[in-house]
């Protein structure tokens, strides 16, 4: 089959692979019909991510039609299901997994021993991933293995288009779970920095959850139309002082909720000093990830506020301001996506016509031509937000 | 590279049987490559500068060669990450450096003037390199064209107005389930 290949810093190929095939009672084969490049994607792309090897398929956005099952999948998925596979792999028995706590679901790393020591305990095993998490072939790809599929699967209504569908199993309750967990009131702003897809996605849930304003940042032209499509008040960083209107729109109060959509790439500017400092000490690995947008939220936020942290974080972060934020009384809300524990709920919500994701879609493509759409992603070139591929 | 971790995937597991075109293209090779030229010579200036000032008839510029030295490295560390396109503009403020050091000891009156003329050669080819190089990137890697409009990308189908607080219907005073006490 062709599958999208990772093979070292910038370099993915449309590579011929070997098929999968079941290797636990537990698995399924599914055949992709859509996947997607995602956020986290091109972290991978830049070697930001510890523990990848080359060989390893990407992509943890995809769904397809079962058309192979394991003995132990116990009917709960048969042949011909057609189904969104969420990008954390969970066991559904663990005490996490039972807790809703799916993306740290206590069984399914595969390199649980490795994890255990870099992250002081084991994760979810995630698709398209580090070998930290357990380094599972990913999704951009004509078939996929899914491990635990009995319970690592979200069945798609009919009604529902591949477009309207994909994103479930990671950027729509990505999105999703960054604002719920803002504990938004009717009287709060929301803000939301950075309008990529997740970003898009949490502007939209913000939205929805009754926020009585809603302000997005980036720099990015089209990005900021699509987020003022959504509701939102829009600030673009390189024309004005992201606190100062932040204060103007709040009275001089600061937003009451804060959401970090954008994780440990942040731009680097001349105008940002902290960002080129960053930037040094990560090429010379004092620093792993750019914390820019960290340090500007806890100083924005209005004492007693909630940080909320969708945007991937992979290891060390330097120069946050811990007392501003202890004295402030601010709570900080992040992790990978308990993507199950909204699921149902969100497939509701797009059949009633509440939300429809696909909006985001600016590009699709053929599969093979992969490699080039990284490039077009990691750019911004051709006013690309999201990229789904076709196998 | 490829087969060596194919050794080490759990049996059944895909492995790459044929490779397709890289997304890495010969001008994103040739920025990497001149990187780490970058960081060679610098750690060079750096480490043998008495010697090359003695191979050029450049004695007494010996300190002036450490300091392009960590220039150089500078330059490559730039080069080599993801803001390219900054370490290539960055080397070619350094190559009209080189150029303008290098140009006097190419005067009659340096024994060493072959040995100078040859580095000022080998300055103004890698100067080359850099421009195409720079050039390269510049077209690959820029936003090109009008920014499209994305205005009509709601992502509600009732409309804006309708969104606002929809979910509160059915979540009228909602909280963050806390760790221990949700259930699936
Ligand atoms: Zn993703
Ligand atoms: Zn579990």
């Amino acid at each position: 089959m062709r599958a999208l290949v990772w093979h070292g810093k910038e370099d993915i190929r449309c590579d011929s692979v070997s098929d999968p095939e079941i290797e636990h009672p537990r698995d399924a084969i599914i055949k992709v019909t859509s996947c997607a490049i995602c956020g986290s994607d091109l972290h991978l792309f830049h070697n930001f991510i510890p523990a990848m090897e080359p060989g390893d398929i990407m992509g943890h956005e995809m769904m397809g039609e079962v058309v192979e099952t394991g003995s132990g999948i116990n009917g709960r998925l048969k042949k011909g299901d057609r189904i969104v596979v969420p990008f954390t792999i969970t066991c559904g028995e663990c005490e996490q997994c039972k807790r809703g706590n799916f993306s740290v679901c206590e069984t399914t790393n595969r390199n649980k021993e490795m994890a255990d020591k870099v992250f002081g305990h084991t994760t979810a095993g995630l698709f398209g991933y580090t070998h930290l998490t357990g380094g599972f072939p990913g999704g951009q790809a004509e078939y996929l293995r899914v491990p635990f599929a009995d319970s690592t699967h979200i069945k798609v209504p009919e009604s529902l288009s591949d477009e309207q569908a994909l994103f479930l199993g990671d950027i729509l309750p990505t999105g999703w779970q960054a604002a719920f967990q803002c504990d938004i009131e009717r009287t709060d702003t929301v803000v939301i920095w950075g309008c990529g897809p997740v970003g898009q996605m949490a502007i939209r849930s913000a939205v929805l959850l009754g926020a009585r304003q809603v302000v997005a940042i980036d720099r990015i032209p089209e990005r900021l139309s699509m987020a003022e499509a959504g509701g939102a008040i829009t600030i673009n960083f390189m024309d004005e002082s992201v606190i100062e209107r932040l204060n103007e729109l709040t009275d001089g109060k600061g937003p009451e909720k804060c959401i970090d959509a954008v994780g440990l790439e942040s731009h680097v500017s001349m105008s940002q000093p902290d960002t080129l400092l960053d930037r040094a000490k990560q090429m010379v690995m004092m620093e792993s990830d750019r914390p820019h947008v960290l340090r500007e939220m806890i100083y924005v936020c209005r004492p007693g506020g909630i940080i909320s942290i969708p945007g991937v974080y992979s290891g060390l972060v330097d120069k946050i301001p811990m007392g501003m934020a202890m004295n402030k009384g601010l709570t900080f809300r992040m992790g990978q996506t308990h993507v199950k524990r909204w699921t149902d709920d969100l497939i509701r919500r797009i059949e009633e016509g509440q939300i429809d994701p696909s909006f985001v879609i600016t590009h699709t493509r053929n599969l093979s031509e992969g490699p080039e759409m990284y490039k077009v992603f990691r750019d911004k070139q051709d006013s690309c937000i999201k990229v789904v591929l076709k196998p | 590279m490829t087969y060596l971790s194919n050794m080490t995937r759990p049996e059944g597991e895909p492995k790459v049987l044929h490779s397709g075109p890289s997304s890495l293209t010969s001008s994103d090779s040739l920025g990497r490559g001149l990187g780490w030229f970058s960081l060679g010579l610098g750690l060079a200036e750096l480490l043998a500068a008495d010697q090359i000032a003695h191979a050029l008839g450049m004695r007494g510029k010996e300190s002036l060669i450490r300091a392009y030295g960590a220039r150089e490295i500078a330059s490559g560390v730039l080069t080599l990450s993801v803001d390219r396109q900054a370490g290539l503009a960055s080397r070619i403020g350094g190559d009209l450096l080189d150029i303008a050091t290098l140009l006097p000891a190419v005067s009659d009156d340096n024994p060493k003037r072959g040995n100078a003329g040859f580095a000022l050669a080998m300055v103004m080819g890698v100067t080359m390199l850099d421009i195409i190089a720079t050039g390269a990137n510049t077209v690959q890697h820029s936003r090109r064209g009008e920014p499209r409009s994305y205005s009509d990308r709601s992502g509600f189908p009732q409309g804006v107005g309708a969104a606002r607080g929809r979910a509160r219907d059915d979540l009228p005073d909602y909280h963050t389930p806390s760790t221990s006490g949700f259930s699936a």
